[in-house]
């Protein structure tokens, strides 16, 4: 079966404006899930649900935060690992404060507190642009890290601010294998991913890219800047407390402010610029890089190496590569491996014609 | 000609001053607009028009003066206010949203009249995907009515210049304004596009009886398209009446022509 939307006819608009127009898509998304939820757990082994799968798609879901709010609304910001930590630090706080709530609906409550953090260090972003507002939300990073650092109630005044999350569990049921966390946390990105796409082809993702674009046209037209920037600021830090709160829960169990350092907030946004700027596909594609290549890297160099070169060379290499194979990219296509995927679709649409 | 029948007046601008920090753009000027009417705006460079439209759509506020629009006088407009009340425009240099599509970037005009909030739309279920729907048939219209149907999910950025015109016009157009303020629409273009354009205009001011506010260079183009036509010079107003009347006052050709010592 060719990939051709040939003879695929739209009748109604509505069929025109469906999430995957064209239906090899819709039948290579179905796939993909299938294979996810249910040959994954099937044949991948604890380590690579735990070490591997589990944080490729939370840091693909923080980095669809940072994705909303760099990539379609145009703010730029080095405070997403701040918001993801507010996310597993109010989780965190909910259980150990009130029991009885069920562990979705902390995860959404996480969620909220981030947002309503998150839009308060957004205020500046009304005032200033660019590199200067990516220096505002740098002093969230420092000032969210040191507040839970220093207040011992927010991790129940642990020694150095170390939390310990409580067991998962929904309704009696116990998230207590890596299967089950991982299919927990599968199901989570998987319907906060769908949320996203949707979020931004409406009328709010349009108003975040018009705001991106060309801010006075935008105003002109009637979209209410400060409204539209901190609606981005709020979703965007919802997404990353989220994936803050399955980072401590369903990824690491024990958590500390420090934790959640600017290192982390790169490392996201090299996950976006390496997987896409304003593609939901790109956070995914980005993270699972930026994820898996020191470890591929990692794995290949000791059985390339194994025994002929001092050990610290070997991880000095990987590094090395690591730089390089970023540095490839990014020349190759600035606009991401997401990109590169849409063009290959698009040639895959004419093959094997030329034209 | 048409059989739109020119009406009241919607727009009155009175005394309105506008400096930034020593440099005055405009000094009291006041005119009309009447509904259903084209009029125009001209001027040498620098003359202030497009402080003028900056003005009237509430993207700058003058420091004197006031506007009254259908009937409310204000001090100064803001750019929301102003939107819904039905005024939109285009601009000199174009300011399309370059990361989205055509289709995007005309939906993007109708955002003012789309209500659900943003959770039902990440749903997209029910009401907000009726509307969504519903917005997109009326895009489509103005996709029709611009002749621009091949290039509907084109990306912005790829298109040459008389096109990105016409979108823009099409972003504009989508909002159903009562007044739309053109800045410039056929600077840059060749003779065709620039009859195109002036189709559209008339075909606009026409059918939808839309008042059109509009700044333009090619005095062939203002003289054949405006029912009133008022000049600026240095900021201020030195004419204002019918494009004849206009084209033989003395001191709009000492402007345009310059003076002899």
């Amino acid at each position: 079966m060719l990939y051709r939307e040939a003879g695929q006819f739209k009748t109604s608009y509505g069929a025109d404006q469906q999430i995957f127009p064209i239906r090899q898509d819709r039948i290579a998304m179905a796939a993909i899930l299938a294979f996810f939820f249910v040959g994954v757990p099937l044949l991948a082994n604890q380590y690579w649900l735990q070490a591997i799968l589990v944080p490729v798609l939370i840091f693909s879901l923080a980095a669809l935060g940072l994705n909303i709010l760099t990539g379609y609304a145009g703010q730029l910001s080095l405070g997403t690992a701040a918001f993801m930590a507010v996310g597993a630090f109010a989780a965190y706080n909910f259980e150990l404060r009130l029991p009885w709530m069920p562990l979705p609906v902390s995860f959404v409550l996480a969620g909220v507190v981030a947002a309503a953090v998150g839009m308060l260090f957004g205020l500046p972003s009304l005032r200033i642009k660019g590199f200067y507002l990516a220096v505002a939300t740098l002093a969230a990073q420092f000032f969210i890290v040191w507040v839970l650092t220093k207040f011992g109630w927010f991790s129940n005044y642990s020694s150095s601010g170390v939390i310990t999350t409580q067991k998962m569990q929904i309704l009696g049921y116990a998230f207590d294998t890596p299967v089950r966390q991982y299919l927990l946390v599968l199901t989570i990105v998987a319907v906060m991913a769908m949320l996203a796409k949707n979020l931004v082809r409406s009328s709010t993702g349009r108003a975040w890219m018009a705001v991106r674009d060309m801010d006075v046209a935008a105003e002109v037209i009637g979209i209410r800047l400060m409204h539209t920037k901190l609606l981005a600021f709020a979703v965007s830090s919802f997404y990353c407390g989220v994936a803050g709160a399955l980072y401590a829960y369903a990824y690491l169990g024990t958590v500390e402010p420090e934790g959640f350092n600017l290192d982390m907030s790169f490392r996201v946004l090299f996950m976006i610029i390496i997987g896409g700027v304003g593609s939901i596909l790109g956070s995914f594609l980005g993270a699972a890089f930026i994820v898996l290549a020191p470890i591929f890297l990692n794995v290949t160099a000791h059985g390339l190496f194994a025994g002929n070169i001092p050990a610290g060379l070997a991880s000095n290499l990987e590094l090395i590569v690591f730089g390089g194979l970023i540095i490839f990219f990014l020349i190759v296509e600035p606009h991401g491996l997401a990109r590169l995927w849409q063009i290959a679709k698009e040639k895959l649409r004419l093959w094997p014609f030329p034209y | 000609m048409s059989a739109r029948q020119i009406g009241e007046v919607i727009l009155n601008l009175e005394h309105i001053s506008l400096a930034f920090g020593g440099v005055k753009a405009l000094s009291d000027i006041s005119f009309d607009v009447r509904e259903h009417e084209i009029r125009a705006i001209i001027g040498p460079n620098g003359a202030g028009k497009s402080s003028m439209l900056n003005v009237i759509n509430g993207v700058y506020r003058p420091q004197h003066g006031a506007i009254t629009f259908r009937g409310r006088t204000r001090h100064d407009m803001n750019t929301h206010q102003a939107a819904a009340q039905g005024i939109a425009r285009t601009f000199q240099n174009i300011a399309l949203f370059r990361g989205m599509s055509v289709l995007d970037n005309i939906m993007t005009g109708r955002n003012l009249k789309m209500k659900h909030g943003f959770l039902l739309q990440a749903l997209y279920w029910g009401p907000a995907r009726r509307e969504e729907l519903a917005h997109r048939r009326k895009v489509e219209e103005v996709i029709d009515f611009l002749e621009i149907q091949h290039i509907r999910k084109t990306p912005v950025g790829r298109l040459p210049y008389g096109l990105q015109k016409r979108v823009e016009l099409g972003r504009a157009l989508a909002a159903e304004p009562s007044m739309l303020l053109l800045d410039e629409p056929m600077a840059g273009m060749n003779v065709e596009e620039k009859q195109d354009m002036c189709r559209f205009i008339l075909d606009v001011n026409d059918q939808f009886g839309t008042t059109i506010v509009l700044i333009e260079h090619d005095m062939g183009v203002v003289m054949d398209l405006s029912d009133r036509v008022v000049v600026l010079d240095y900021g201020r107003k030195i004419a204002d009446g019918t494009p004849d009347q206009v084209r033989n006052n003395r001191e709009v050709v000492d402007a345009y022509l310059g003076v002899a010592h």
